[in-house]
């Protein structure tokens, strides 16, 4: 265990943890949009900006990256973290004003207004937590960042339909602000975003369209199952 | 030759090749650098090789070409040695009076001579040039005498001695003392001491560690780490080894652009060389110590010359900053000792080894030794890559090496350190500069780009500019930086376009601020100081531009107002014909009718200046 203090209170992690982790675990309340735990830190939305106090120098920097380290001071509500954080998070209510999520989170940390023009074009945020997750989670590899500085966007390969997606929906789920959306229609599903429709596959014993084709056929292959294997949904298979 | 297996074969060969040569023969040097590339040398050098081959038969007159010399503007440059007469602006058809004249005959050709632009007087030597004069180009001077594809060439100016020196003669702590009492400071930007970095590096635990060298050079104005490399690799190299050496690494990688090609066609044959006489390689010199360098080409991101992006592209994955609370000298490529230095700091090191570190920080000031090579552009005389001691004024640089500010304008600010560096106000010409005090006056050293402006430059306009830049090379990771330099520039535009608050200036330093303490790499820490430090000196100028919508320096284009004095209109009609959206009115005069002056609507103009141009009688004033 390695003992750090947070806010001056004794807390302790361990190895290998960052600090987000332990602070989040321990009861303290850090605004964060880009980190989930079933995925690597990243570091992207910079909203887990903490002091962090080490061999008596102190430095901002972001929670969800930085690794415990013993004896090291943790400020999650410093005057700097706090002015830090307000920036930034009128910075990306600027990115999705019609965000429910960023406009609550704005509102806790006392962002009433915004001073930029709004972007009405844009919706995403950039945290790359659907690559992340379609990379190290489900390891289709569908999508990726594109481009550089403020034309960075999230897309599949060569802007077309992304053609490693299994259309799994775990992305869908993981997007903080919800711009990624699946229909199921009839015997086809598609991810709106990615341009990706696939072919459901139906249930040998109750009919029902179950998942994608492609998807089972990736996930027989990679865990060598039988090729009858997926002839019956998850529900009746019971 | 083979390859060589101690240090006395090398002492041996290296007599061999300065016993061929007569220090007094006659040999023309042609600058083949990027810039007299440019200007047309080769011709210049397929003139002297055919008037060499006509004339000089027997006589054993020299043609080498060698890398650049720096004063870029006033090539095709050649040099004639061992005189080292300076002909400037040379072209092919003068390549006969020169061989004859000057080759044969000792006599000087006075029109290629480089003029004083004040004096008028003609000046013979290179090193009587007034921009030569005041520098002191240790690390770039030998690139106006060697063949950068020749390592005789290098051997022959003492090449590899310090290598030997090392090897034979120091323990690898020993040479990290020594770089350490040299006080050498990384010359990437940051400072950072390089022998700190190299012992921490030794001392990380692993068996296998890299040297690599930082030839990725993304700021578009600076190429002195190209020329370094394309004029004198092996000094490079020979640093790169004496550094493996003391750190303990046996593979090394030098990362250059693509864009670098004969940086990179360079280095590879110096390597080739260096191999083949067992300067690099097993057993370098039959010392027991192994070492071997690849080259690794980037793809000229200005965001991959960042350490950890540059390591990331090694490894071929996505060129982008990682967070390194582990150092990359315990965790950098393939998560193994990683020691990063920049193409100049490696060039630093033999000269250091050779010369010893008492010698070397006789140079320069308490916290930055040895010298600095600049890239000097802008409205300044006299342009190119100067190398300077630290400590040096921007003065001196501006007006003694640069030759002050072309037709007669005043010198309003030096920008510093590349696109993410700051403005220095010409109040603070005085100002020595080396690592501290430009970072203390808002600016930094940076990638050494030193840009001259005049009183004709707007520093908002120049603030909009760097950060159109940065905004654009931002890997777009981070949102503080994605953000921050997007928004920045999005304001400067609204502030030139007339559209400014007084709120703008406070919202651009709290931006400013976020954007540096907030992001990850220190291109985000640095992007905002184009605007920080033309807000702290030309304060004034932006709000001019926000309260009486005005640009002073006239650059800012949707702010200016064309007015016709209707006083010296000719009522020509030229301008109205001129203007593209009918926004001028007016009666052209003729024999017969009397015609009315011309006038601007000022609600239709779109300050286009297309009737400015095109009036041939100044009666159209701009405000
Ligand atoms: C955006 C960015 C671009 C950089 N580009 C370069 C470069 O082109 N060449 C270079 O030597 N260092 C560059 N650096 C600095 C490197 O990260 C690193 O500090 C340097 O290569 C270390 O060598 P040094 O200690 O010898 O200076 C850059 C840094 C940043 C943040
Ligand atoms: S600071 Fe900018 S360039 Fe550096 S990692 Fe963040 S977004 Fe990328
Ligand atoms: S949660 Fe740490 S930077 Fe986004």
């Amino acid at each position: 265990m390695i003992p750090i203090t947070i806010d001056g209170q004794p807390v302790e992690g361990k190895e290998g943890e960052n600090i987000l982790q332990v602070a989040l675990d321990a009861g303290f309340d850090i605004p964060h949009l880009c980190y989930n735990e079933n995925v690597k830190p990243y570091g992207a939305c910079r909203l887990c900006l903490v002091e962090v106090v080490r061999r008596g120098r102190s430095r901002m920097t972001t929670a969800c990256t930085y690794p415990v380290m013993e004896g090291i001071e943790v400020l999650t509500q410093s005057e700097k973290v706090l002015r830090a954080r307000r920036m930034i998070m009128e910075l990306i209510l600027a990115m999705c004003p019609g965000d429910k999520l960023i406009q609550d989170m704005a509102k806790q940390m006392g962002v009433e207004q915004v001073r930029f023009k709004k972007d009405d074009n844009k919706d995403c945020i950039l945290c790359g937590l659907c690559a992340r997750v379609c990379d190290e989670v489900v390891g289709a590899h569908a999508i990726s960042f594109a481009f550089r500085g403020d034309r960075r966007e999230m897309v599949p390969p060569f802007l077309g339909e992304a053609m490693n997606c299994i259309a799994c929906g775990a992305c869908v789920v993981v997007c903080p602000v919800d711009v990624i959306r699946m229909k199921e229609e009839g015997d086809e599903r598609t991810i709106i975003r990615w341009k990706r429709t696939l072919k459901m596959k139906q249930c040998k014993v109750c009919g029902n369209y179950f998942a994608p084709w492609f998807q089972l056929e990736k996930f027989k292959e990679r865990a060598k199952l039988p090729k009858d294997f997926f002839d019956v949904c998850f529900t009746c298979r019971g | 030759m083979g390859r060589l297996s101690s240090p006395q074969e090398l002492e041996k060969y290296r007599e061999g090749i300065r016993r061929r040569r007569d220090p007094h023969q006659a040999f023309i040097t042609v600058c083949g650098g990027t810039g007299c590339h440019a200007s047309g040398c080769h011709a210049v050098v397929d003139a002297f090789k055919k008037v060499i081959q006509e004339k000089a038969k027997g006589n054993g007159v020299g043609l080498r070409v060698t890398g650049c010399h720096g004063f870029c503007e006033r090539g095709p440059l050649v040099v004639l040695h061992p005189q080292k007469v300076l002909y400037q602006r040379v072209k092919p058809e003068d390549a006969p009076k020169i061989f004859e004249e000057t080759v044969l005959n000792g006599k000087i050709v006075e029109s290629l001579l480089y003029e004083h632009p004040t004096t008028g007087e003609k000046i013979v030597s290179e090193e009587e040039v007034p921009f030569y004069k005041k520098q002191m180009r240790i690390i770039f001077g030998n690139n106006g005498s060697i063949d950068p594809a020749q390592i005789e060439d290098y051997l022959a100016v003492g090449g590899y001695q310090a290598l030997c020196k090392a090897l034979f003669s120091m323990k690898p702590e020993e040479v990290i003392r020594e770089v350490k009492k040299a006080n050498l400071r990384g010359r990437g930007g940051g400072g950072f001491p390089a022998g700190l970095k190299w012992e921490q590096c030794r001392n990380a635990p692993g068996e296998i560690k890299y040297v690599i060298c930082n030839a990725d050079e993304g700021d578009p104005g600076a190429y002195m780490d190209r020329s370094l490399l394309e004029g004198n690799p092996h000094s490079v190299l020979e640093g790169m080894i004496i550094g493996a050496y003391a750190i303990g690494a046996h593979e090394g990688y030098v990362f250059v652009r693509h864009e670098y090609p004969l940086a990179v066609v360079n280095i590879g044959i110096a390597i080739q060389q260096a191999r083949e006489l067992g300067l690099l390689g097993k057993e370098i010199l039959g010392s027991g110590f192994s070492f071997d360098v690849q080259i690794s080409r980037g793809g000229g991101a200005f965001v991959a010359g960042e350490s950890t992006a540059l390591m990331a592209t090694i490894e071929g994955n996505v060129g982008e900053p990682r967070a390194k609370h582990i150092h990359t000298v315990i965790s950098g490529l393939w998560d193994r000792p990683t020691n990063l230095n920049n193409v100049e700091t490696w060039a630093n090191v033999p000269l250091i080894i050779d010369r010893g570190a008492d010698w070397y920080t006789q140079i320069g000031t308490e916290g930055s030794k040895g010298t600095k090579i600049f890239s000097l552009v802008g409205k300044v005389n006299n342009t190119g890559l100067v190398e300077v001691p630290m400590g040096i004024t921007l003065r001196e640089i501006v007006y003694d090496i640069g030759g002050g500010i072309p037709g007669g304008k005043k010198l309003k600010a030096v920008q510093t350190g590349g696109p993410s560096g700051g403005c220095i106000p010409e109040s603070l010409i005085d100002l020595p500069v080396d690592f501290d005090r430009l970072t203390e006056v808002g600016s930094m050293m940076g990638s050494g780009g030193m840009i001259v402006m005049d009183e004709s430059t707007c520093m908002v306009d120049v603030a909009k500019y760097f950060m159109n830049f940065l905004k654009d090379e931002s890997c777009g990771k981070c949102t503080s930086c994605r953000e921050g330099t997007r928004r920045m520039h999005e304001i400067l535009m609204e502030i030139t376009e007339g559209r400014g608050t007084l709120d703008h200036l406070d919202l651009l330093e709290e931006l400013g601020w976020v954007t540096a303490e907030a992001s990850l790499c220190a291109l985000g820490g640095t992007a905002p100081n184009p605007v920080l430090s033309t807000l702290r000196y030309f304060r004034d100028e932006y709000k001019e531009h926000i309260l009486n919508k005005r640009c002073p320096a006239k650059v800012c284009r949707a702010l200016l107002k064309y007015r016709i004095l209707s006083d010296v209109c000719t009522m020509c009609g030229r301008c109205a014909k001129a203007c593209p959206v009918e926004a001028i009115s007016g009666k052209v005069k003729t024999k017969k009718e009397k015609g009315i002056p011309f006038k601007i609507d000022e609600q239709k103009c779109i300050k286009c200046g297309m009737c400015f141009e095109s009036c041939k009688f100044e009666a159209i004033e701009v405000q």
